[in-house]
């Protein structure tokens, strides 16, 4: 509420700058022959930016770190000894106080120390929102005064404007980057944690996994085994079942499109086509657990065979089905680009279309077609909900596609949906299973993006 | 010589069969190659849609109910024995059941949310006191799916949720008039239940309003200003290339990544709340950040040079020049390309997961800062429940999300088509 107030009032006082400076600079201009420089509206932007930035970024500042700093604070007041204590249990302390001052249910009795340290939180939150919103608007109004005095008729008032707009320009490509830098840091770093418990070669390597931690010193099976081989094999399993739906249909269906069909049925069929791309992850889950899975898994009976209702080929088919438009149009697109002359002077020999197509255009296209099956395969490894709600849990070292398997997003979400803590073995196991998922579908996007730009070379 | 003349075309015939033949055979199998992919969609779509329908219907049992005031007491309608006088009116209908076990059974044909319904009625309505009123109760999931017909009758009773007593009571009650099938208005404004006859996608809908609120908040702003710096004012120089390389392959790590980042990030260091839509949104943002980047990238580069060189002719300065000529004119092309994002982020769930959207929330969230859950989350709940009442509900709100989805891609077709300019 107070923040809103804070907003609302810096907005105003941002308001009122514009259009006052505006005033000022056109009475001013008038009363000289000199033409200003800039045009009074960005005289009226100059002074409401510096009436509003310095006092959001503060604010902004603030918000991100208040609970840090409250904490600090907060367990200065209450002493060495209690500042002393584990942790854990110094978190539980404060997560109670913090509770209790905000009047939410307690896992322990309110005693009188308690009670005071809430009522200390409380105040100290009193406090530093009050001296943030004082702060906030003196910081406005002294923006306002400042930027005030410097519009004259020859300030350069638009220079400062859009200096201002490209360095915010700049501050937002910059998001990515951050972005990227979050995602390496944050997985790299719980990954270190994780494998300061289990080593990267029992991880790598290991044959086994079963990702229990123990609660009790003393437990039976307590030492969790974190042997990833399993995940990575039941991975490329379903990924391998999946190229091998979606790579000739792909391929069969963007050779037809890009040399036989007329335009009218490609302008019909290739929408269509991308809209399997379209259809989020969770609708496939719900088909292939649904519909394909008790399918097969009656089919094989039928058969005679032993088909698992969570069988790897009923996750595998459907993600084939989900990377179909992947590889029929980027294939399609490769193709596409194959140069004229090369496919009329084929014909002119000749060569009949499948001949050019099988002869010609495909070997011409292959870089580009691979680096369309890179692209799918990273989709088909980072895949999750189709493998969560389709595949098994159980980790098992196999390359029967009747049997159910166990991928590695299936294995972060298990980890980590829940409650836990965030430090056992057992929550940073995802993180690690995150990092080489990370890596291999960047290691996958560059070689293919790696490919299709060499291929472009050779013919511009 | 004419023989062996006659001999060469007639290899050469048979050559030249066979080599059509493969021409055939190619475009043969490009033609099953489509028609198994457009198939298997028919029967994604098919599989949805057939077992969707059933959920827009509820089944509803009318019962005689007297509201006495010895059950419900005037002064405080919120706390009356509700349970009760359903129990009293069941057992009227149909006396000469007595045995416990029987009793049950009867009482297992109305849902057990039903006296929830009766009280809200009551409450709103204290007049009702001391009157006996025929109201339409929700029936149990086991009647709504058998008077639906998603179970079936016929097969022996050992196999049925519902014996042969529950059969023949039900027969009564319809005899009587006392059993219908209504449109089912809960579903879409009822939050989700552990009751399938209950549960609704109102509570989904709201959080992924929200959630997507916040990803469009922040991530078209944001979006947008980067694309127009690194397409108009950025200069070619290693940072830039590092930058435009970063949000390519930004475009390719898989979503439950994003989730991983989203966990450590908001949660763990900023100490956002868990299972919020304000950390849901703060996390497709970044997932959608590099789509809106990349698509207002090629809509600002489709618009002609010489736009922007007149502008510089007459004087503007290059803010000025995206500012007033540039953006406008590709503003419909970065309309399209955040439509198509945010279509994205609506049927995204896996990043969701990672950072706890995934709980069972009765409340509807009104705020981005309350527990909420989305509805593609919803659909992998419902999924993970063993009732099977709530595969229709399932496959309802997949018609639902798919619905919105095909609105939001619709929008952007139109967009592009009407305001699309060819330079």
């Amino acid at each position: 509420m107070q923040l809103f107030i804070l907003l609302v009032a810096l907005g105003a006082i941002a308001a009122l700058g514009y259009f006052f400076a505006r005033r000022k600079l056109l009475i001013a201009a008038g009363k000289t022959l000199v033409r200003p420089h800039s045009m009074p509206g960005y005289h009226g932007w100059y002074v409401a930016l510096w009436c509003a930035l310095p006092s959001l970024v503060v604010v902004l500042a603030w918000l991100l770190f208040e609970e840090r700093i409250l904490e600090a604070l907060l367990i200065t007041y209450l002493g060495p000894e209690i500042a002393s204590q584990p942790a854990n249990m110094l978190g539980l302390l404060l997560n109670d106080i913090r509770n209790l001052s905000a009047g939410d249910a307690l896992s322990r009795d309110v005693d009188p120390a308690l009670q005071d340290a809430a009522d200390r939180y409380a105040s100290l939150r009193t406090t530093a929102r009050a001296a943030l919103m004082g702060g906030g608007i003196a910081l406005g109004v002294a923006g306002l005064t400042w930027s005030w005095y410097r519009v004259q008729p020859a300030f350069r008032a638009r220079y400062g404007v859009e200096r201002v707009i490209k360095s915010l320009l700049i501050i937002a490509s910059f998001v990515a980057v951050v972005t990227t830098v979050g995602i390496i840091l944050s997985v790299l770093f719980e990954s270190i944690r994780f494998f300061s418990i289990v080593s990267v070669g029992d991880f790598l390597f290991g044959l086994e996994w079963s990702p229990q931690t123990a609660i009790r010193e003393d437990q039976v099976g307590s030492s969790g085994a974190f042997g990833a081989v399993p995940l990575f094999t039941g991975t490329l399993l379903i990924t391998l079942i999946a190229m091998v739906v979606a790579l000739p249909i792909g391929l069969f269906s963007a050779i037809y499109m890009s040399e036989f069909a007329t335009p009218g049925l490609r302008n019909a069929v290739k929408p269509v086509l991308e809209i399997l791309a379209g259809v989020p992850t969770v609708v496939y889950g719900f088909f292939a657990a649904l519909t394909v899975a008790p399918a097969l898994r009656d089919m094989g009976a039928g058969l005679g065979l032993d088909v698992a209702s969570e069988s790897a080929l009923a996750a595998g088919a459907v993600m084939g089905i989900m990377i179909i438009p992947f590889i029929s149009s980027l294939s399609d697109d490769a193709m596409v680009a194959v140069p004229r002359s090369l496919r009329e002077g084929s014909l002119a020999i000749g060569a009949t279309k499948s001949e050019t197509v099988i002869k010609v255009i495909l070997p011409a296209a292959l870089p580009g077609i691979v680096a369309a099956c890179l692209l799918a395969i990273s989709r088909a490894i980072g895949e999750t909900m189709i493998v969560v709600m389709a595949a098994g849990l159980a980790a098992k070292l196999t390359a029967n596609p009747l049997d159910a398997v166990t991928t590695v997003t299936t294995q972060m979400v298990t980890l980590l949906v829940g409650d836990q803590e965030f430090d056992s073995a057992k929550t940073l196991a995802a993180f690690a299973l995150g990092l080489a998922l990370f890596l291999a579908t960047l290691a996958l996007n560059v070689l293919a993006l790696y490919i299709a730009r060499k291929y472009r070379e050779q013919y511009e | 010589m004419k023989r062996a003349g006659w001999q060469v075309l007639e290899t050469s015939s048979r050559r030249l069969n066979k080599r059509y033949r493969r021409e055939r055979r190619l475009k043969a199998l490009g033609i099953l190659a489509i028609l198994i992919a457009l198939g298997v969609l028919a029967l994604l779509l098919g599989s949805v849609i057939e077992r969707s329908y059933p959920a827009f219907v509820k089944t509803e049992i009318a019962l005689d109910l007297n509201i006495s005031s010895t059950l419900v007491k005037p002064d405080n309608p919120a706390k009356g024995k509700y349970g009760k006088i359903i129990r009293n009116a069941l057992f009227d209908i149909f006396p000469k059941v007595n045995k416990r076990t029987e009793r049950r059974e009867l009482l297992a044909l109305i849902s057990r949310g039903a006296h929830f319904e009766l009280r809200r009625m009551v409450r709103d309505e204290p007049e009702l006191i001391d009157t006996v009123q025929r109201v339409w109760l929700t029936a149990s999931s086991d009647v709504d799916m058998l008077v639906k017909g998603s179970m079936p009758r016929e097969v022996p009773e050992s196999e049925r949720r519902l014996n042969d007593r529950q059969l023949a009571w039900l027969d009564a009650l319809e005899e009587k008039g006392q059993l219908q099938t209504t449109f089912n208005g809960r579903f879409f404004t009822g939050s989700d239940s552990r009751e399938p006859e209950l549960a609704g996608i109102g509570g989904a809908l709201a959080g992924s309003f929200w959630t997507l609120l916040i990803t469009l908040v922040l991530a078209f702003p944001l979006g947008v200003a980067a694309a127009i710096y690194l397409q108009e004012f950025a200069p070619k120089n290693r940072i830039t290339d590092f930058i435009e390389v970063n949000i390519n392959n930004l475009a390719a790590v898989p979503s439950i990544v994003f989730g991983l980042l989203g966990l450590v990030i908001f949660i763990q260091l900023f100490e956002l709340p868990r299972s919020t839509a304000v950390v849901g949104g703060l996390t497709l943002m970044l997932m959608t950040l590099p789509t809106i980047i990349i698509s207002t990238r090629a809509a600002l580069s489709a618009v002609p040079p010489s736009i922007r060189e007149a502008a510089h002719g007459i004087g503007a300065s290059p803010v000025q020049v995206v500012s007033h000529h540039v953006l406008p004119l590709a503003l419909p092309g970065i309309m399209t390309g955040t439509i198509i994002g945010m279509a994205r982020a609506l049927g995204e769930t896996a990043p969701l997961l990672m950072i706890g959207m995934v709980a069972f929330i009765v409340d509807i969230p009104s705020a981005p800062f309350d527990s909420a859950t989305a509805l593609p989350v919803q659909i992998f709940l419902w999924a993970d429940s063993p009732e099977r009442g709530f595969v229709e509900k399932m496959s309802a709100a997949i018609i639902v999300l798919l619905a919105f989805l095909i609105l939001m891609n619709a929008l952007a077709v139109y967009l592009r088509r009407r305001f699309e300019t060819r330079w």
